[in-house]
């Protein structure tokens, strides 16, 4: 669990600055060298390297050498990964509230209940049947 | 019962959500600050939940831990601000797993015709942190495939 937050923090790191996130994109086309992926930008090829180094620590690229060029390369999982940890925000209030619902339904049959016994009238005044219900 | 709602606008850190439960304001408050009601219904079915302290007092400190059959764990901890009640609990939120990742959430509980209107307010540290949990929010579910990495990085770039 501990190394998959650590990649997680890594990739929200990385993802956090537009350079990276044109770097990114750029290689979805397919590999660049340093010098492909620096010519948009108005930034030295020392300071793309330093950016290459921050996505490849989140493991979101690889690099090879042909000769005497770097290439990068895109690797999707990580990023695929804090995708489907993200997912998780809906799914878990979705699936919390549900639970919430029902809840909710019994505690209000244990207070009905409980009036019942006290002999007072439901404040709705919905007169549930008597006995155990269905679940 | 209505299905939730998530707002998120564009270009601020911020997810608004809204549910509305069959139920009178005070019976959902308490089961937003009863440790033991809580326990009943925070999170999936699949885990267990824990709570090791949960002091809602200003400054008071929160934490519970999901626990699944496969022995792993996640704790998450937070911190209340001001005095809870059923016009707003204030605190914030952590995944103990990614530490640093701090949102401020507040929840408020609005009563009518019998009915509670649940709505929480969660801040986030960047756009970029809350664009890539609403869009992972947007999915329709867990198994997507690489189409929804292509989505997410167009989304990205596009903000660039």
């Amino acid at each position: 669990m501990a190394v998959a937050a650590n990649q997680l923090d890594a990739v929200f790191g990385a993802l956090s600055d537009p350079t990276r996130r044109a770097i990114l994109a750029r290689l979805r086309r397919g590999e660049a060298t340093v010098a492909e992926l620096a010519a948009p930008f108005r930034v030295s090829q020392p300071a793309i390297s330093r950016h290459l180094k921050v996505l490849e620590h989140a493991g979101l690229i690889s690099r090879t050498r042909r000769a005497t060029a770097r290439l990068s390369h895109l690797r999707a999982e990580p990023l695929r990964e804090a995708t489907v940890w993200l997912a998780g925000y809906r799914a878990f209030w979705e699936e919390s509230f549900e639970r919430l619902d029902e809840l909710l339904v019994s505690l209000q049959e244990q207070g009905e209940e409980q009036d019942e016994e006290r002999g007072r009238t439901h404040p709705r005044g919905r007169r549930r049947p008597k006995g155990r219900r269905a679940p | 019962m209505t299905e939730m709602q998530i707002t998120a606008a564009p270009g601020v850190p911020q997810v608004l959500t809204s549910r509305t439960f069959d139920a009178p304001r005070e019976l959902v408050y308490r089961a937003f600050t009863e440790p033991d009601l809580i326990v009943q219904w925070l999170g999936p079915r699949r885990y267990t939940m824990t709570i090791d302290r949960f002091d809602l007092r200003d400054g008071g400190t929160w934490r519970y831990v999901h626990a699944d059959d496969a022995g792993n764990e996640f704790g998450f901890h937070g911190v209340f601000h001001g005095e809870a009640s059923p016009d707003g609990i204030v605190q914030t939120f952590e995944f103990e797993g990614a530490p640093r990742h701090v949102s401020m959430d507040t929840v408020t509980f609005e009563q009518a015709d019998g009915t509670t209107t649940v709505r929480t307010n969660s801040v986030f540290q960047s756009v970029e942190a809350r664009d890539a949990m609403v869009d992972a929010g947007m999915a329709s579910g867990m198994n997507e495939g690489y189409e929804r990495l292509e989505d997410l990085l167009t989304k990205l770039v596009a903000n660039a």
